[in-house]
């Protein structure tokens, strides 16, 4: 196995075809290489430092290449729907930068944010060092512009997921257990199939004072389970990991973290 | 026979993702020789044809009976070539179509040219798509092919699509018209939900195989797994890994144990833990598994204590094939050990494991063929692999952080270790931060077999970070020394150097893509010029125009297609090719949904060969010439 490293020392099979062929010649610009073998002669034989050096490098070849470069970078917005990774690389170079690109690197989306939805974060590559261990909930899944969070109702075996960025308030948030259980419930509750679904369906509300058959609880960052509707939404969205919607009639046997920031609720039954 | 190459051997046994792992212009038909039934229906086709002995008859019958053998595409292209009654005779004996490219030809001159088919293959969108890089809505519609294949193909058993767009009422038009309707594979689909697929689960009474890999369905309240018949099924293959869909597992559950057939079965992420445990104790028989989820166990779970996991997988004496891991909780991953010696096929991609877990697991799997992993595993994985894995053919390694200048988790010290380990290897996808020339040569040189070369450095024009040369040398010495290459994927920092490898060397190259590489319009004329196999051609962000784009004239006839997009393009150029070849379709594609191309950049080039002319069903932002 060779270690080589230089670029002379590697070529050697097909180095051949370098030499002396006017193919190679008409290429002209740019071989760079600290190790550049005396045998390849280039129009511009290019210096290239560490990387930070690299800068210098792109801006030093030719004139019309690097006007060629320049117009890619500044073409006009790339399409995306997901206004996260729409971006154009810096105008005028391209040197390695983090403004992301679009469909760069080619990955579908479903294979996008795997480190997000994960419990663990990339572990240290030392086997000594043990990750934290995990917790027992799985953290809200970024899909790019939602912010979904699985949310059940007691009773109805499908579980679903709600896109909490998609609203804005609680309200909204009420609104959306209602459309995604109502039909749900009210196939669970009729067992003979012979009513159709709009006499069996009556609208879930009042899930967030307590009013309400059912109510809204959700859990948080640290595993704790809190009654929906106590903290600024935008906190809630901040910690909020799962979401459940309880029987009213079988919270009061629930020991609930309240928020002490908050006053007592009392409900009825 | 054809340079057809079988060598990911017979993909639909192995692979997880049957279109994954072809290259685009793999057919997923079967090998040959034909299957005893589709022996018998072929026969059944030929008695159709000519009953009567007279002697120019005699010599078609016979022609019939040899051009059974021949299930390949290309080959049957060859033999409808000879003459007209070869022409014939093998339109009508053919039972499979292959169409590349939708919109290179219209369903009805399909069905009219070939009126027996049994099986068809569609692909639709171009496959940087996938990316992003155009609007949605672009086109690839069933529909179409739906409507008229329904009239004239009842006897449809068979329908595998890529990247194209289906509705509800699609599928249900395909429930309705095939009542032999056995298999459907939707690869990279989307546009319908839980309606479409329950039409087709409902009155397909033969489904044997229902494959949604990648496929995008949206969930519109119907319980899709609940709609299957009564009594036992003909399942084969139950595959909706990726559709984010709740199901009702109890219906699951079910259907499982009512599938005396079932092989394959691999469940989305809402399948827990404890759910795979009893679907797995009903199906002991199962070859490819894709667990789900495997992550902690839901409140709904039996309690934890009676779940045997490991001798659930060890009952499963069958097993080849496992996939999943979508929230895999590495506690349970000992599960696995006992199938780990059978195992030919592991898909760890989505399974975001450290090295010692993972080293734990491929340490058992030496008859491995296929994997696929997360660079979680590091360098120190791959090198376990490469110690362990000595019959790998193919290896994906997929990044967890899909992002540049992070520190990357693996390098070319993984490459060169797979490289040095893994021999026989034929197909490699590797995403990285660096790399090396050096590493890239030495796969060259210990790959020999290599057929699919994919190489994705994130880090745009990313030189060789030892050397700081431009990754010239390796791609080079790749098309060089891997002579049965057909696929390469190139990054990192590219000159035309690198195209003129390319264009010599890479004489059986059918695919190639490319981003941010190059420095002139020379480079693109390399490739056009020198590569004869040229079929599909993708680059973007790269510095190539009208003069390189003019060069391939002579060549576009023969390729599925080109996409060039934020490349130095101008209106005028592609017009020059749309007006200089009138059987090409050149479509512009604007960026902005609703816009179309009205200057004189272009955003988007996508030209392919067609032979019904522009398509009526181009959205704004595709300008077509």
């Amino acid at each position: 196995m060779d270690g080589a490293t230089g670029k002379g020392e590697a070529c050697p099979k097909f180095f051949c075809f370098v030499q002396g062929n006017s193919i190679m010649a008409s290429v002209g610009s740019s071989s760079r290489g600290k190790g550049a073998s005396s045998s390849e002669e280039r129009k511009l034989e290019l210096r290239l430092g560490p990387p930070g050096g690299e800068e210098e490098l792109y801006f030093s070849r030719a004139a019309s290449v690097q006007k060629n470069i320049s117009n890619n970078m500044n073409t006009g917005q790339k399409f995306s729907a997901d206004p996260a990774s729409k971006a154009i690389g810096s105008s005028g170079s391209h040197k390695r930068t983090a403004s992301p690109v679009v469909g760069w690197p080619p990955i579908r989306a479903s294979r996008r944010n795997l480190s997000s939805s994960s419990s663990l974060k990339l572990p240290s590559n030392s086997p000594d060092v043990i990750p934290d261990k995990i917790t027992l909930e799985k953290p809200a899944e970024n899909k790019g512009k939602g912010l979904f969070v699985k949310i059940n109702m007691e009773g109805v075996p499908i579980g679903r997921k709600v896109d909490l960025k998609a609203c804005d308030s609680y309200e909204k948030l009420a609104f959306s257990v209602d459309q995604l259980f109502r039909g749900l419930l009210a196939a669970q509750r009729d067992i003979t199939g012979i009513e159709t679904k709009q006499d069996n369906e009556k609208p879930i509300s009042g899930v967030l004072d307590g009013t309400g058959e059912y109510t809204l609880v959700y859990e948080d960052n640290e595993g704790d389970r809190i009654l929906v509707g106590d903290v600024p939404w935008d906190m809630f969205v901040s910690t909020v990991k799962r979401l459940h919607v309880l029987k009213s009639s079988e919270l009061s046997a629930i020991n609930f973290n309240r928020n002490k920031e908050v006053n007592e609720r009392s409900f009825k039954t | 026979m054809s340079e057809n190459n079988h060598h990911l051997h017979h993909p639909q046994q192995n692979h997880f993702c049957p279109a994954e792992t072809m290259s685009e212009d793999e057919e997923p038909s079967r090998p040959s020789p034909p299957p005893p039934e589709l022996g018998s229906k072929k026969t059944r086709n030929c008695a159709a044809v000519h009953p009567s002995p007279h002697s120019d008859r005699v010599l078609e019958i016979v022609l019939e009976h040899v051009l059974q053998f021949l299930t390949a595409s290309r080959d049957r292209n060859a033999a409808s070539l000879v003459s007209k009654s070869w022409y014939r005779t093998e339109a009508l004996t053919r039972s499979d179509v292959f169409i590349g490219n939708c919109y290179s030809v219209s369903p009805a001159r399909v069905t009219t040219r070939f009126p027996r088919v049994r099986s068809v293959v569609i692909k639709g969108r171009p496959r940087f798509a996938d990316f992003n890089l155009m609007p949605q809505n672009w086109g690839g519609h069933f529909g179409p092919w739906v409507a008229t294949m329904g009239k004239a193909y009842p006897l449809l058993e068979r329908v595998y699509l890529k990247r194209m767009s289906l509705t509800d009422r699609d599928l249900c038009l395909l429930a309705d018209s095939f009542t032999k309707f056995k298999e459907l594979v939707l690869v990279c689909c989307e546009g319908f939900g839980t309606s479409g697929l329950t039409a087709v689960v409902s009155k397909c009474r033969q489904l044997r195989v229902l494959d949604l890999s990648d496929t995008e369905v949206s969930y519109d309240g119907v319980d899709w797994i609940s709609y299957f018949p009564e009594g036992e099924t003909c399942l084969e293959s139950l595959i909706f890994d990726c559709v984010e869909c709740p199901i009702n597992f109890e219906a699951l559950e079910s259907l499982v144990a009512r599938s005396p057939a079932l092989k394959k079965l691999r469940l989305n992420r809402e399948v827990s833990i404890g759910q795979l445990y009893r679907l797995m104790v009903s199906a002991p028989n199962l070859t490819h598994l894709g667990t789900g989820a495997f992550g902690h166990p839901e409140p709904q779970d039996p309690n934890n204590q009676e779940m045997d996991y490991a001798a659930a997988f060890s009952a499963c004496k069958s097993l080849v094939c496992l996939s999943g891991f979508r929230e895999v909780m590495p506690d349970y991953l000992p599960a696995i050990y006992s199938v780990c010696a059978n195992l030919t096929s592991l898909n760890l991609s989505y399974a975001n494991i450290d090295v010692e877990q993972f080293k734990s697991v491929i340490c058992q799997c030496f008859k491995l063929q296929i994997l696929w992993v997360l660079d979680s595993v590091y360098d120190e994985g791959l090198q376990a692999v490469a110690a362990t894995c000595r019959d790998l053919r193919e290896l994906r390694v997929f990044p967890l952080n899909a992002q540049e200048d992070v520190e990357g988790p693996v390098s070319e010290v993984g490459l060169q270790a797979i490289s040095e380990g893994c021999p026989k290897l034929e197909s490699i996808l590797y995403f990285c931060q660096r790399m090396t020339n050096a590493a890239v040569i030495a796969m060259s040189n210990n790959c020999p077999d290599l057929v699919v070369f994919r190489l994705c450095i994130m880090g745009r024009h990313q030189p060789d970070h030892i050397t700081g040369a431009p990754m010239d040398e390796g791609f080079g010495a790749i098309v060089m020394n891997c002579k049965k290459l057909t696929r390469l994927a190139i990054s990192g920092l590219l000159t035309d150097r690198a195209f003129a490898y390319i264009g010599m060397y890479g004489k059986l190259v059918r695919t190639l893509s490319v981003a941010f590489a190059g420095d002139s319009d020379t480079g693109l004329k390399y490739v056009l010029e020198g590569c004869p196999k040229l079929q599909k051609l993708e680059i973007r962000d790269s510095p190539f125009g009208d003069a390189a784009l003019v060069s391939g004239l002579h060549h576009y006839y023969n390729m599925r297609f080109l996409w060039m997009s934020t490349c130095q393009l101008s209106r005028q150029g592609c017009q020059e090719v749309a007006r200089a070849l009138p059987r090409l379709s050149v479509e512009l594609l604007s960026y902005e949904e609703n816009e179309k191309m009205d200057d004189d950049t272009v955003d988007v080039l996508y030209m392919y060969r067609s032979l019904q002319g522009p398509r009526d069903d181009a959205p704004q932002f595709v300008t077509i010439l």
